[in-house]
């Protein structure tokens, strides 16, 4: 029993921070899918999103506002406006004017889109890790007191209802909106698209916006759940991400929600029955061996030229 | 309604289309024929706009058109389709013809989010006309089908469908009927003929399928190595001499 016990703490662990990684990823396989491109300075976005909401968070602390639901709204909301402008700003700047060009320029002006965004936060709030108040406290616990305890706390309950809805509003979306249609269309012939009188400029932009703000969700809720952010924040959970992304299929939505989960769960299992040391060894592990038996990832089609 | 005159278009040293003009009055169908590599998608491309003609002018409604973009040119209502089928393949059969109604609809994502009057009233427009185009093509038992697991005769239809949505004044289509077999030709010809007569839509037709194309057509040019060879009504453009020698080969 504590052996079952020890397994389902390692599942719920890895189930939080694989939601999290899966609304990160989000960001990326989108834009892959409208662009066929990678967009490097997402885990930037997602740094940033985080930061936003601390500053929010601090902002109504100094007011003196302790209403936790409040606070989390105001936060939200925040990091959602910062994120997805900044999200629609790369889009202007490191994208656009270089469209159609050699698919490096692109890549290069993305990186250094990155290296900027996350300069410009050493600047602006120093290179140190920064406190961020665990907000969401307690939770639950079950098993024999005298073994070992399973625990879930109510900020874990909280990443995953929140990207419940994030998910679903997401999906409805896509598959039902006017512009979710125009996007699964320019995805999949944007010249076509555009001849049919779609704006495709405005479609592109929507698709980094609606990834950066996903990302800035999941910089609010892995701020609390870690308790810190620093500039390189979004480096780490960026490269993971993307690995969800490209394990779950690069361009599939449910792809990545299902690449981010697998990967945050054998991280975890790997922190818990192996070493914490072995997780990223085990999460790139993974993307090699994906890359090599199916290149397409998990869900991912492969693409077949119709002769 | 459509005018090129001395339309050219050169690749480097390569001279694609040697001075090539046509006109198109209204409810006409003008078709161009020629051997293959005459030019005459090239001359379509200038058209629509994915090229930028190196000479000539194409008038469209009194207004010049040469060097716009697709995009404009097609909200202007010229709108055309392509030797192989590009539908959305993921998308349904009736999210292929919304989808091209999206320039008309309401996208504002507030009006999306709070379904105003205004949304409801235009996404009901847009499903009418959708259900009205399914209908007209054959394809209405097969709206929520995946566009890509049609067979590729619906393809060609839905394909027609889905510009026709657009509510264009000119349609271009090349080769609309490649790949299609006898029967398929023949529906496909009552549907252009019905596009003409009950819509007022012109249309420009590049084609190999002869029995089509003398059928059909008003006016016939034809282009041979990137000049214009003939032009004239299908008899006149059948017992030309230069045409028939292109065709057949000299001896």
């Amino acid at each position: 029993m504590p052996d079952f016990l020890y397994f389902l703490q390692q599942l719920i662990n890895g189930l939080a921070i694989g939601s999290a990684y899966a609304l990160i990823a989000i960001g990326y396989t989108m834009v892959y899918g409208i662009i066929g491109m990678i967009n490097f300075a997402h885990g930037e976005i997602y740094m940033i999103g985080a930061y936003t909401a601390l500053i929010a968070i601090t902002g109504l602390a100094t007011l003196g506002i302790a209403w936790l639901p409040l606070i989390l709204v105001v936060a939200l909301v925040c990091a959602v406006l910062v994120s997805s402008s900044m999200g629609w700003a790369v889009e202007r700047v490191a994208y656009r004017p270089v469209r159609g060009r050699h698919r490096l320029i692109p890549l290069i002006s993305a990186i250094g889109m990155s290296i900027f965004l996350q300069n410009y936060v050493h600047l602006a709030q120093g290179s140190r890790n920064v406190g961020f108040p665990a907000l969401i406290q307690g939770g639950f616990q079950f098993g024999d007191p005298d073994s070992f305890q399973t625990s879930i706390s109510y900020m874990q309950i909280t990443i995953f209802v929140a990207t419940l809805v994030c998910m679903s509003a997401l999906t409805l979306f896509i598959s039902h909106s006017r512009i979710g249609r125009a996007c699964r269309a320019v995805s999949q012939d944007l010249g076509m698209a555009n001849l049919l009188g779609i704006e495709t400029n405005r479609i592109i932009s929507a698709t980094f916006v609606i990834g950066a703000s996903l990302a800035a969700v999941a910089g609010l809720l892995l701020g609390m759940y870690y308790g810190s952010v620093d500039p390189l924040f979004g480096f780490i959970a960026g490269l993971k991400a993307f690995t969800a992304a490209v394990l779950g299929g690069i361009g599939s939505i449910p792809g990545a929600m299902l690449g981010g989960l697998i990967l945050g769960v054998s991280e975890s299992m790997t922190s818990g029955y192996l070493s914490g040391e072995y997780k990223d060894v085990v999460s790139f592990g993974l993307l090699i061996l994906i890359l090599l038996f199916k290149p397409t990832g998990l869900l991912g089609k492969p693409e077949v030229e119709k002769i | 309604m459509l005018e090129v005159r001395n339309l050219s278009m050169r690749f480097g040293g390569l001279l694609a289309v040697d001075q090539v003009s046509l006109d198109v009055q209204e409810q006409e169908i003008v078709s161009i024929i020629g051997p293959n590599g005459a030019g005459k998608t090239t001359v379509f491309n200038c058209m629509s706009g994915f090229y930028k003609p190196s000479g000539g002018q194409i008038i469209f409604d009194g207004k010049e058109i040469q060097g716009k973009s697709d995009h404009k040119i097609s909200l202007m209502g010229m709108v055309r389709t392509f030797q192989h089928v590009r539908l959305f393949t993921k998308m349904t059969v009736v999210e292929n013809l919304l989808v091209a109604q999206h320039r008309h609809l309401n996208t504002n994502f507030m009006a999306g989010l709070l379904k105003t009057p205004d949304y409801r009233e235009r996404e009901r427009k847009a499903l009418d006309r959708a259900a009205y185009w399914l209908e007209r093509v054959g394809l209405m038992d097969l709206a929520n089908r995946e566009a890509g697991n049609l067979a590729y005769g619906q393809q060609r239809r839905l394909e027609i469908a889905r510009c026709m949505v657009t509510e264009p004044r000119l349609l271009m289509l090349d080769e609309p009927a490649a790949g299609l077999n006898p029967a398929e030709t023949r529906e496909l010809n009552q549907l252009i003929n019905s596009l003409k007569e009950d819509y007022n839509v012109s249309v420009v037709l590049i084609e190999h399928d002869m029995s089509l194309v003398m059928e059909i057509s008003d006016r016939i040019t034809v282009i041979n190595q990137g000049r214009p060879l003939a032009a004239g009504t299908p008899d006149e453009v059948r017992n030309n001499d230069d045409v028939i020698k292109a065709y057949l080969g000299e001896t």
